[in-house]
Order: C-alpha cells, then sequence, then structure tokens
C-alpha cells in the first residue's frame, strides 16, 4: 500500500482530521511527523495515498486547515 | 444538608466528572498535543472531545470558534478588552454581574463609551428600550442571559436579531445558563457566547470558554495572553488561527477532561429536561415562599421568564442572618449579600442590603424545596 502524510498546523487540526476521516469509514492514522518533514504540531495523519482528493476535500469541508500532503516513501 | 448555592458553583457533581479527572490523573496526565506521544494526542484528545461536546450545545458548527479560558469572567474580558477601542460605543443592561461592570468601567476610562439600559424591578428588559441607545459609534451589545440575583431571563433572541439588523456584534455572558437553558448562537443571533464550566455545565472549577462567532473577524479580536501554543514554533508572532490564537500556555487539562464529563452528562439529560426538571422546582418553592407575608420575593413571578434561582428577603432581618440561621439550624446553605451584582441590587431596589438567594440544580429534589419551605416557615415562628 502506498501511503501519505497530511501535516497540519495545530493538533487540534490533525484531531478533528482523523475524526472526520474515520467517520467516512477512511483507513487513516495519526503517525509522528517523519524526520525529513517538519511540521510543530508532532503528529500528522498518515492516509492511503489514492484517497488524497477524497481526504482533501472531506477536510476541507470540515475547515480543517492542512500544511500540505506528501507522499510517504 | 441542602446546598442551595449552585448559581456560585453548582455541587455535587455528575460522578462521571470526576472519574474523568481521575482516569486523566492516572492514565493520561501529559502536555495536550504539545510533543506527539502517545499521552500528549491522548490530553489533546480530551480537549478535541470537549470542544465538539460543546459545540453540539450550543450550537457552533466549527468547533475550532471555542476556545478555552479559566472561567466566564476571564472569556467576558478576553471580548470586551480584545474587540474594543477608544471612541467605540457599547450597550449593556442595568442587569450585569460584575465580571461584565468592571471590565466595562475600566475600559470607559479608555476611551470606550458605555450605556446602561435600565431594568425593570423584576429585572427584565424591553429590547426596544435598549435599541433606543443604539448610536452610530456602537460596536456591541452585552447581556447577561440570565441575571444571578433573580432568575431573570433577558430577552437575547430579540436583542440579538437587533444586533444583527444593526450590524452589531452581541456579547451574551451565559454564566448562569449554558446547560440550563437552551442556547443556540444561530438562532439566537450571538456572535460572542461567554460560558463557565463550573455551574450548569456540572464540570469542576477553572474551566470556562468563548464562542466566536463567524462574523467575528479574529484578526480584530486582540488575545488576552500571548505565548506558546505547541503550533508554529519556529515563529515568535502568535499563531492567527483558532483556537490557538486565544490559548496561549498549558491548558488546565485535567479540567477540561471533568467539563467534558460534565457537557456529555448535560448532552445525555437534555437541556430542556433538565430545564423542566428546575422550573417546577423553582415553582413549588415561589409558591411555597407566595403565602408567606413576611417575605418579599424578587424577580418574574411566571416561571417561563426565569432560571431555578431565587432571590428575597425576610422582614426585620439581614440577608446573613437568614443565611446563617438557614446553615446553622437547618443545614441549609444559601448565598447573602450582593452577589457581585451591585446594579442589578440597585434595579430591583435592595442595595445596599441585598438578598438571600435559593440556587438550584438538577440534583435538586422535590423534598428539600419542602423542607426548605418548611425551614423558613419555622424560622419565622421562632422570631415572633
Ligand atoms: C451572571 C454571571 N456572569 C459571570 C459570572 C462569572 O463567572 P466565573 O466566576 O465563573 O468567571 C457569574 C458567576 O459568578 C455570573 O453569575
Amino acid at each position: 500500500m502506498v501511503y501519505g502524510v497530511i501535516l497540519f498546523p495545530s493538533i487540534y487540526f490533525a484531531l478533528r482530521a482523523e475524526k472526520k476521516s474515520k467517520e467516512k469509514g477512511l483507513s487513516v492514522r495519526l503517525i509522528p511527523v517523519p524526520r525529513h518533514l517538519s511540521s510543530d504540531c508532532g503528529v500528522c495523519l498518515r492516509i492511503p495515498w489514492e484517497e488524497r482528493e477524497v481526504i482533501r476535500s472531506l477536510l476541507k469541508e470540515e475547515k480543517v486547515k492542512m500544511e500540505g500532503i506528501h507522499l510517504l516513501e | 444538608m441542602i446546598y442551595f448555592d449552585n448559581a456560585a458553583t453548582s455541587w455535587p457533581k455528575p460522578p462521571e466528572v470526576k472519574e474523568a479527572m481521575v482516569r486523566f490523573m492516572d492514565e493520561i496526565g501529559a502536555n495536550p498535543g504539545r510533543s506527539g506521544h502517545l499521552l500528549s494526542i491522548e490530553a489533546a484528545r480530551i480537549i478535541y472531545e470537549a470542544r465538539e461536546a460543546l459545540s453540539t450545545l450550543f450550537n457552533v458548527k466549527d468547533p475550532s470558534r471555542i476556545v478555552f479560558t479559566l472561567n466566564a469572567t476571564e472569556s467576558i474580558n478576553l471580548a470586551l478588552k480584545g474587540m474594543l477601542r477608544p471612541g467605540d460605543h457599547i450597550v449593556t443592561s442595568s442587569m450585569e454581574h460584575n465580571s461584565v461592570m468592571r471590565p466595562l468601567r475600566h475600559l470607559e476610562k479608555k476611551g470606550i463609551a458605555l450605556s446602561v439600559v435600565p431594568c425593570f424591578q423584576d429585572g427584565t428588559l424591553d429590547p426596544k428600550e435598549l435599541e433606543k441607545q443604539v448610536q452610530p459609534a456602537t460596536k456591541m451589545i452585552i447581556l447577561n442571559h440570565a441575571s444571578n440575583v433573580t432568575g431573570t431571563l433577558l430577552p437575547i433572541r430579540e436583542v440579538g436579531r437587533i444586533a444583527r439588523e444593526r450590524h452589531l456584534l452581541f456579547l451574551v455572558d451565559a454564566a448562569q445558563t449554558a446547560g440550563a437553558y437552551p442556547i443556540d448562537v444561530e438562532k439566537d443571533g450571538v456572535d460572542l457566547l461567554a460560558f463557565t464550566g463550573h455551574k450548569s455545565l456540572y464540570g469542576p472549577q477553572g474551566t470556562g470558554g468563548l464562542v466566536i462567532g463567524e462574523n467575528v473577524n479574529i484578526q480584530d479580536l486582540t488575545p488576552l495572553k500571548h505565548g506558546g501554543t505547541g503550533s508554529r514554533s519556529e515563529f515568535e508572532e502568535q499563531p492567527d488561527f483558532l483556537p490557538d490564537r486565544f490559548e496561549s500556555g498549558t491548558p488546565n487539562a485535567v479540567g477540561i477532561a471533568g467539563l467534558l464529563a460534565g457537557a456529555r452528562f448535560v448532552l445525555k439529560q437534555g437541556v430542556e429536561s433538565i430545564r423542566r426538571h428546575e422550573s417546577q422546582l423553582i415553582e413549588k418553592l415561589i409558591e411555597g415562599f407566595k403565602d408567606i407575608p413576611q417575605i418579599t420575593l424578587y424577580g418574574p413571578e411566571e416561571t417561563k421568564d426565569r432560571i431555578a434561582t431565587l432571590s428575597f428577603n425576610i422582614q426585620n432581618l439581614s440577608p446573613s442572618e437568614v443565611a446563617s440561621l438557614l446553615e446553622e439550624e437547618f443545614g441549609i446553605l444559601c448565598r447573602p449579600g450582593l452577589h457581585c451584582a451591585p446594579s442589578a441590587h440597585k434595579t430591583i431596589g435592595t442595595f445596599p442590603k441585598g438578598t438571600v438567594r435559593f440556587s438550584l440544580s438538577t440534583f435538586t429534589s422535590d423534598g428539600e424545596v419542602k423542607q426548605s419551605i418548611e425551614a423558613v416557615r419555622h424560622l419565622l415562628h421562632q422570631k415572633d
């Protein structure tokens, strides 16, 4: 499975993103921010890469601020 | 013992409030969201869930628009000092608590003009009288939702409509009503809602918050505090997004864990059903007191116009005499005096003597109300 991660400006958004994605049955997980990326909030959301557009629009609708989506190598 | 001082702080609390706080201390304990490890995330999750539960309670669509504070006083200070600038005008009522009046009197000295709309002797407010005070420089209206002295409900929905029509911000002090009377920030037209956790939300002391509506431009609202938020740590400037902009410093996370349990308790019971129970009890109390000629009751007679807080006086006795006799002889704990609201007492004609205040909660029983009426009757007999 190819994964991506979404970074957030603060933990509030990371938690909201996790909750709203799980409510839609998407298999996401909060993980520590990979070392090569940097985000101060400490955690990011690991997502199935192929779902990134679905999740991006869902989170926009739920007023979740994002700081970028990255492919997880 | 009968505890009739719920308007000051509710007690007892639902058992799940203490359990949530113990669980937080035993199993979570960490600094919320600062560190990215398991316990830090769990602590942040508690706070997230509390924001969501309160959003449901007040009908706030975006939970990030609720920021946590220590209490209603801090929320009111944030809203007033953060929003008002010299030259602005603000309208309030004569029934306000000092948590509103004192910041306003302070701001008056800094060049903010203030109009205080007189209320009727039962504490009720005519929205038309309030509207007359609106001027071109008016920026905000601030009202308490219910008086902590008389229990009188103020017509926030009507005033909310006036505020919308006149493009004014509407700040509501819901210290006495959050959890005890339905609040819908959209239907009520509330832009800023200040609430406290330790009264009818059944949380612990040291918890509260401010709802910041969509009409409020958060860049116009100056934070009371600046500092660390666990976000944007590479910058020395305060974050400009919610909720972090207004939440500097480590929060009272264990308290918020208790507040979450309290808010969930309220949601489970239903505000309407809590309201129904309390209304029935306050009606019985008023009925019981009405027949006693030596008692003067304050506030509206009809329960639909009030919450379950009742002020009264007994002929020839000072409020503090009544309160200490009730405590010593009947184990009834209540509050005598001015209740931090001198302006409200001037309005109802009880300044500077004050009143005796009985304030009930969802845990008050029918038996306790009956016992307290009996106690007051006994007390009068003894004094005869
Ligand atoms: C009407 C009203 N406003 C504000 C407050 C202040 O609440 P807190 O002491 O929790 O800040 C109170 C309670 O004391 C109150 O009754």
